[in-house]
């Protein structure tokens, strides 16, 4: 027997809506705040970085060459007197913006690709998890070098060739999350009173899709922006003389024994965003609900 | 089980030569060629070359000649070190690459596991929290920054062992240890989560009220199953250790696999880029397999289905 039911909003005062409460509960703990603040700093240090920093990060002064800390330049040079916060004020505006931009090709063809094959199940969904399971199988190192070396070493194909093999577990878990709310009560019921594919795909797919995005998403900046570093410091990604963290660890590496601040200031910087940004990630998977993103086999 | 096991094989064949043939059609793809740069070169002495390495064929016939030469173990020479089968080059690096390899995989284990499991059984006590920080710590230290600051300290202050280079009989600890510490990191982690979600379960529960001590609840009853995503990320995890960490391999100057990867693609090797991936991808596959081995004995619930 079927009863009908008023609205809740009709009954209860309004609760506050998941995002708000996901977000309290995201600031309720100190460590993460304790996250969030320098690394907002950072980032606003770095987008304005051509404001903030002292010097143009390409100037040289070879009477300096390479001088430790100073009052003048708190980081110290490097052998070409080069000031050494501001290089890496500018090469963290380069680091953080491959991360993030590479992260959105991620997505972008993650989702798609995920809701593609959830959505169209069966034959297609096997076919298409198959070419990511054999995509998992792939030296992706491999791929991405050949990648950036063979087509150039342009900025915009760095990002799009890290984007291009990071989108394979994002792909996984959109379509576990499709599958999974496929079979919901709250889909078959929009079916059932004469919704559309794309009524269902939008209203009620794409939002139940958003929480595991956000956290994967969060999560695959820092592994983007390792792997960007690593690109760099193997002369394959980013090219002197523009800097990222990965260039200004390769460089403080070459210098080490004669100059180790070099490699202590770049190293930091980088080392004390990754573990930010990983903090920060593990607060959004626990503030959004932990349970719903197991991906099914 | 055979039946199991026999399937993934070819399974695993299938993946080894869809990743030569998407290797190939990348190379393939890609604008030049192996012998495109040397200008110098005479073009009919360009010509002979080309012919001489089957270049001048058409793709479908050189991505044949490549399958079958796969299938049958006749590899091909590579294009930049004439007389050199990509084979030979191959097993020339990798022996140093394991050598590295493997105690980095035993350091990780024997960091990680006790790591995690410590933190799992106190949950939110300090000691959870100083692990967990430690491991955190381990997973925002990757080997470009820890890989140069242990050559730092232990290289250049301490003089323990040599910065760099393969020449004296303990060249392998220092790379070892810089890539030992970074996996026991994730399978610290791993491991904490695992043994946690197990230590919720039933069955625990079940045991602690027939009365089992805490050890034997532990080791005899959590620890099978709480290792299976740690035996999950050994996969993919002792693939990448063996042939070799690209950047590890770089910073202390190490002639192991990691080097042709990435000269393979930089000179146009394009015979052993291939033959690097196919390898990878191997090594790769052949590790899924035995984890899939090994969990399908530990955890009835997965069992041998193929």
């Amino acid at each position: 027997m079927v009863t009908a039911t008023l609205p809740a909003a009709d009954v209860h005062p309004p609760s506050p809506s998941p995002w708000l409460s996901a977000w309290r509960r995201l600031t309720a703990s100190r460590v993460t705040v304790a996250a969030m603040c320098p690394l907002a700093l950072l980032v606003l240090a770095c987008v304005f970085a051509d404001g903030i920093a002292p010097y143009d990060p390409n100037a040289q002064d070879l009477e300096l060459k390479a001088t430790p800390g100073s009052a003048a330049h708190w980081m110290g040079t490097d052998p070409l007197g080069r000031d050494l916060a501001t290089r890496i004020l500018h090469g963290g505006r380069v680091s953080l913006l491959v991360g993030v931009l590479a992260t959105g090709v991620a997505v972008v063809i993650g989702v798609g690709y995920g809701l593609v094959a959830g959505l169209a199940g069966s034959r297609t969904d096997a076919a298409m998890m198959r070419v990511v399971d054999i995509l998992y199988a792939f030296p992706f190192m491999t791929f991405v070098i050949i990648l950036t070396v063979v087509f150039g070493r342009q900025f915009w194909l760095l990002f799009l060739a890290i984007g291009a093999v990071e989108w394979l577990t994002m792909a996984r878990v959109v379509r576990g999350q499709v599958l999974a709310l496929r079979n919901q009560e709250f889909v078959t019921a929009a079916r059932a009173y004469g919704a559309r594919g794309w009524h269902v795909l939008i209203r009620h797919m794409l939002p139940n899709v958003a929480g595991p995005v956000i956290v994967y998403a969060s999560l695959t900046v820092p592994g983007v922006m390792l792997l960007e570093a690593t690109l760099s410091f193997l002369g394959l990604g980013i090219q002197p003389p523009d800097a990222s963290w990965g260039v200004l660890i390769r460089d403080g590496a070459d210098n080490m024994e004669t100059s180790p601040w070099m490699l202590f200031f770049p190293a930091l910087f980088f080392s004390a965003t990754l573990l930010a940004l990983n903090i920060i990630g593990d607060a959004l998977r626990d503030a959004l609900d932990p349970k719903s993103f197991q991906e099914p086999d | 089980m055979l039946r199991f096991i026999l399937s993934r094989i070819i399974q695993g064949f299938v993946v080894v030569f869809a990743v030569i043939v998407i290797t190939f059609g990348l190379l393939k793809a890609s604008p030049g060629g192996p012998f495109n740069k040397e200008r110098q070169m005479q073009p009919h002495v360009r010509a002979m070359i080309e012919a001489y390495y089957g270049l001048d064929q058409p793709w479908w016939v050189q991505l044949w000649r490549h399958v079958k030469g796969y299938a049958s173990f006749h590899f091909p020479e590579s294009l930049k070190m004439p007389g050199r089968g990509v084979d030979e080059i191959i097993a020339q690096g990798f022996p140093v690459s394991a050598a590295i390899g493997i105690p980095a995989l035993l350091i990780a284990l024997a960091l990680g596991i006790p790591l995690g499991a410590f933190a799992a059984l106190k949950p939110n006590s300090i000691e959870d929290r100083a692990s967990m920080l430690l491991a955190m710590a381990g997973l925002c230290m990757p080997s470009l920054v820890l890989g140069p600051l242990i050559a730092m300290i232990f290289g250049l202050k301490l003089r323990w062992f040599n910065v760099s280079g393969w020449y004296d009989a303990d060249d392998w600890v220092l790379p070892a240890a810089t890539l030992g510490i970074i996996y026991s990191a994730y399978i610290a982690r791993l491991t904490r989560g695992g043994l946690r979600e197990t230590l919720a379960q039933d069955f625990i529960r079940t045991a602690r009220a027939k009365g089992a001590s805490e050890g034997a609840v532990v080791f005899r009853h959590a620890f099978k199953l709480a290792c299976l995503p740690v035996l999950n990320y050994l996969g993919p995890a002792a693939a990448g250790l063996l042939t070799g960490s690209l950047v590890t391999e770089t910073v202390f100057q190490i002639p192991g696999l990691g080097q042709h990867f990435i000269s393979a693609a930089v000179n146009r090797d394009d015979n052993l880029a291939m033959a690097t991936a196919a390898f990878y991808a191997t090594l790769i596959v052949g590790f899924n397999l035995l984890v899939d081995i090994v969990q399908a004995a530990l955890n009835p619930k997965i069992g041998f289905k193929s």
